[in-house]
């Protein structure tokens, strides 16, 4: 090895603490880069292999009861590869120890394995269904999981008003649900909501469906016109009661599992920077200080005759060395984390399997920037170091050169002790690296702001969809629409202190060439339960005709208020009307439509029907409505505001604490490199002043002052900073993240704000703590001895 | 007037072919908002394998015209040959390749790099050059046979000046130029160095430059510049000289 390398190495190696600490924040940015990527990579591969293995369909359409034959005719549009018709339905399930009611989704399969279904089902756990025996059924695996129940247990069903004892015989999973929600719900609740494959011939008898179907998915042949065959499908079921057909882009499972997708994928390609960018920053300090204690040493290489070139790269080195450090540690910690964040992932997304793998060009990226952050910290220092001249680099540096600051300029100079006059002078003397340092310590506060936002974002989302908005205790969903005097029987319940009409209507909105399958959502000018929000968090109030739809919505069809969309209503009498958009209203949820309900009635030319109803329930006897609830056939389901309430708890808050968690950590390490690495620097140029005062008499406390202050001042004057920063962060990621499903609303709390600097001032009070160490160390002697 | 010391040292006025030829060298530095001028005119010519001693106080320029003659820095104004290349017309690149070439370097401090060992320190030059002595040889040329693996800082400020002077010639320059190399030491391992100088420039035959403002020292020269207030004061040459070890400060 060549001397000078080997001189690198060892000064390195002499730097080791400061070196590991910015090969650290590096290897962090590293390892979320390959942490986000990795997850993203395993779980589109994963369901793109499960997509394949099992056949999921691509386009899905419902009607209310289509005849067998037309399966046939829907095989022969032009672009349909393969059809399957099957029927579902919902049924309310009694299960062992729950007082509400479960909804249970009943889904047609063959009664023998063909091979080659669409949909297909994985079999986790125990057997198909036998071909003959009609009560056999396969739960979903995350609803077995949820009540304790596998093969050999029973659930009870009510089907067409007839309790049914079902069999289960083994658990699943299918394509359709990775993601299980209820539609109109927005989380998975494997309590409440439970998926049961039945043989398809007794589902059909159950429902008097003979000879018929009410679900149909298909494939397409390769290069088919998607909206096309949607277009021709729709035409066929029409007369059928056709609920219109949706791409698979539309499809509840496969839209919230894309929309996760990407947000991983965005977030992993900005997260990182701002550790890179801080490692960059923290190299560009450490080896300018470096440089300048070198001085002597560059003055003499240049006098033996080594050329610029060589000593530019001696200094290049260096950041080589620390983006390799931090290349690996990052890539080992991102391919440890992404294992855990991908296996983690399918505690809401459900895969018969996983597959994790780490891409060579993830790797190759990360790597990539790593080596662009350490070689940006290099410039600065190559560049000093290969201008310095010979001559000069070989006399000692001049003193610096100090001002009074402008504290003293304005007259506040008699309120400063010497050693405060000299932490401000030095911060003063050097205002770029005072600069870099506070932005450093900064963008570890910003972070934090950005982990913790979302937890406040789901906070405020939730408090405004369930206390303002949606303040109903439970909302019961009829199979079918019944007659207004029906919101009267549901009041007379036991326990029911309100019951308010709900109407939901599923549509078809189009306007121009864009459509979207929607729910008109009809309410009552005066509700008082359920109501349309807008962003000041005022109740709409509905106008007595025209449409108020999500600004998503609007967004979605390029509607404003004024234009005119056509409406085709996709029930009953299916009539298609022209209704103007009377408003937009901003919402934190994605794609709602709203009418006044007498409005919508009318659109409906129907007299007071209702879908089902909002109710507020007196507690102490929620639990006899509930079982009363069980037993009524009209009821398709109820939901729960405390069982939905619950289930955000127990699922999505606990997963944004372990990422909290994961970002005190990374926040932390910035923290503390940054801290650390200034301090380190700040010494290595004062020992010998600092020296100096403790021959002078000054006590280690004295200067420990000077030089833990002059850190303090920075690190105060980064936490405003940094709560800054993270807000604009986070708005930049409100904006970024903004889906058809949600949108984060931009709020930061008290809590998350104090969790940032907490964390910040800890890092910075430990990392301040470790250099004060060698502040006690210090041996006069030996640095009173060495020459500046 | 042939001396003794003419033979090795050929006399100044141009007879032999010089290694060295300043004319009117200047130098003034800018500190601050006021004109430092460190040489004023300098005419100056050292010949092949001659041993100089410049001397003056410190503030008389002595350092700065070394460093002018080694490549380090540039005049303001004048000219400076070496041979019949002129180095005040080179660039940044040739200057590196003349001192990477032809000139070796001693400093009052050492300017050893602290963490390699002698060895290594004297490989950080013969591994650019074409033709080095290997570190070894160089080193027991000052007698530091047995200190090879050590590191500067277990060495003592004689020893570490000598390593020093093995990385210097390690290159086989063609000139050496020592600035103030005893400056740093005591009498006893100031000797010691000096020897080592006096050493190389009597069996390598290098062209030797040594600036102190000790006077002590310049009874070992072939010849004595004295540098005062920028300039020239006087340039005499000594009739017999005087081995290290004899010298008195």
């Amino acid at each position: 090895m060549r001397a000078l390398h080997r001189k690198a190495l060892r000064d390195l190696w002499r730097i080791r603490g400061q070196a590991l600490a910015i090969s650290v924040v590096i290897g962090a940015g590293v390892a979320m880069y390959i942490t986000m990527l990795s997850t993203f990579d395993s779980l589109r591969l994963t369901q793109q292999t499960y997509y394949d293995r099992y056949r999921f369909a691509e386009v899905f359409a419902g009607a209310k009861r289509a005849p067998q034959r037309l399966a046939q005719r829907i095989a022969d549009v032009p672009g349909v590869r393969r059809v399957a018709t099957r029927v579902v339905a919902e049924v309310t399930l009694d299960v062992a120890g729950m007082d509400e009611p479960v909804v249970g989704r009943l889904i047609a399969i063959p009664g023998r394995r063909t091979g080659g279904e669409l949909n297909d089902l994985a079999i986790l756990e125990g057997r198909y269904l036998e071909p003959d025996r009609f009560d056999e059924v396969l739960v979903n695996e995350g609803f077995a999981g949820a009540h304790g129940l596998g093969p050999g247990d029973a659930v009870t069903a009510l089907i067409n008003g007839r309790r049914r004892r079902l069999e289960i015989v083994g658990l699943a999973l299918s394509p359709e649900y990775v993601y299980t929600v209820r539609p109109g719900e927005w989380l998975p609740d494997d309590r409440r909501f439970g998926l049961l494959w039945m043989n398809g011939r007794a589902l059909a008898t159950a429902f008097d469906m003979e000879g018929g179907f009410n679900d149909v998915a298909l494939t397409l042949m390769p290069g088919a016109s998607e909206p096309e065959v949607i277009a021709a499908v729709d035409r066929l079921l029409d007369p059928w009661g056709g609920r219109g057909g949706i791409p698979r882009s539309q499809q509840m499972s496969h839209w919230w599992l894309n929309d996760q997708l990407t947000q991983l994928e965005s977030m992993g390609k900005v997260v990182p920077l701002i550790f890179l960018g801080v490692g960059a920053l923290l190299l560009t300090i450490v080896l300018n200080r470096i440089v300048a204690v070198q001085r002597a040493q560059v003055g003499s290489l240049k006098a033996l005759g080594y050329s610029n070139r060589e000593i530019g790269w001696h200094y290049v080195i260096w950041g080589v060395a620390v983006a390799v450090a931090g290349a690996v540690l990052g890539t080992a910690a991102g391919t440890w984390l992404g294992r855990g964040l991908t296996v983690w992932h399918n505690d809401f997304f459900r895969f018969p399997f996983l597959i994790y793998r780490v891409t060579a060009p993830t790797v190759l990226g990360a790597t990539a920037i790593s080596f662009a952050a350490a070689l940006l910290g290099t410039v600065s220092a190559v560049r000093r170091a290969v201008g310095l001249p010979p001559a000069e680099a070989m006399r000692p540096e001049a003193p610096g050169s100090y001002h009074r600051t402008w504290v003293e300029r304005v007259g506040l100079g008699a309120l400063l002790t010497e050693p405060a006059r000299m932490i401000l002078r030095n911060l003063q003397r050097r205002p770029w690296r005072a600069t870099a340092s506070v932005v450093g310590i900064a963008f570890a506060g910003a972070l934090m702001v950005l982990g913790m936002f979302s937890l406040d974002g789901m906070d405020e989302m939730m408090d405004v969809q369930f206390n303002v908005a949606q303040r109903q205790d439970a909302t019961v969903t009829f199979v079918e629409p019944q007659p207004a005097a029906a919101v009267y029987e549901v009041g007379r319940l036991p326990g029911v202190m309100v019951a308010e009409s709900a109407r939901n209507v599923p549509v078809r909105l189009r306007l121009g060439h864009r459509s979207r399958q929607a729910a008109i959502t009809g309410l009552a000018a005066d509700a008082r339960l359920n109501r349309a929000i807008d962003a000041s968090l005022r109740p709409v109030v509905l106008p007595p005709a025209g449409l108020v739809l999500s600004s998503k919505m609007a967004e979605v069809l390029g509607a404003g208020a004024g234009d005119v969309v056509t409406v085709e209503v996709l029930e009953g009498a299916r009539p298609v009307r022209r209704v103007p958009v009377a408003g937009v209203v901003d919402e934190y949820f994605g794609m709602s439509a709203y009418m006044e309900i007498d409005a919508l009635r009318r659109l409906l030319r129907e007299g007071g029907s209702l879908s089902g109803a909002y109710l507020q329930v007196d507690e102490g006897r929620a639990a006899v409505l509930y079982r009363q609830l069980k037993e009524l056939p009209a009821v398709a389901g109820v939901s729960f505001k405390a069982a939905t309430i619950q289930s955000f708890n127990e699922t999505i808050k606990g997963a944004v604490w372990i990422s909290i968690l994961f970002y005190v950590v990374f926040a932390g390490i910035i923290a503390v490199g940054v801290v650390y690495n200034a301090a380190r620097v700040s010494l290595s140029e004062r020992a010998h002043e600092l020296a100096s005062l403790r021959v002078l008499g000054f006590t280690r406390a004295e200067i420990s002052f000077i030089l833990l202050g002059e850190l303090a001042i920075l690190t105060l004057l980064a936490v405003p900073l940094g709560l800054l920063l993270g807000w604009v962060l986070s708005a930049l990621t409100v904006s970024a993240y903004e889906t058809e499903i949600y949108r984060l609303p931009l709020v930061i709390s008290p809590r998350t704000l104090a969790m940032s600097a907490i964390t910040v001032l800890a890092a910075a009070l430990l990392s301040g703590l470790a250099v004060r160490r060698r502040l006690d160390r210090l041996d006069l002697v030996e640095v009173l001895k060495v020459r500046e | 007037m042939p001396g003794a010391s003419e033979a090795t040292a050929p006399p100044a006025d141009g007879l032999a072919r010089p290694v060295f030829r300043a004319r009117g060298v200047t130098k003034v530095y800018h500190v601050g908002e006021v004109d430092v001028h460190a040489l004023r005119g300098i005419d100056l010519e050292l010949g092949s394998g001659e041993f100089a001693v410049l001397l003056g106080p410190s503030g008389s320029g002595k350092s700065t015209l070394l460093n002018i003659l080694g490549g380090l820095d540039v005049p303001t104004a004048g000219e400076v040959f070496f041979h019949d290349r002129e180095l005040t017309a080179a660039g940044e690149r040739e200057l590196t390749r003349y001192r990477r070439r032809h000139v070796g370097f001693v400093f009052q401090f050492y300017n050893l790099i602290p963490s390699l060992t002698a060895r290594e320190n004297v490989a950080l030059v013969t591994e650019i050059s074409a033709d080095p002595l290997p570190p070894e040889e160089a080193l027991a040329v000052v007698d530091l046979a047995d200190r090879l693996d050590h590191f500067p800082a277990q060495l003592s400020g004689g020893e570490q000046q000598r390593v020093a002077i093995a990385r210097a010639i390690a290159k086989r320059p063609e000139v050496l130029l020592c600035d103030e190399p005893t400056g740093a030491l005591d009498i006893t391992t100031g000797v010691v160095v000096l020897e080592a100088i006096e050493r190389v420039n009597r069996e390598f035959g290098t062209t030797t430059a040594v600036i102190t403002h000790n006077a002590a020292i310049a009874r070992m020269a072939d010849r004595v510049i004295r540098l005062a207030d920028g300039r020239i004061a006087a340039s005499q040459r000594n009739a017999e000289k005087v081995a290290p070890r004899e010298l008195e400060w």
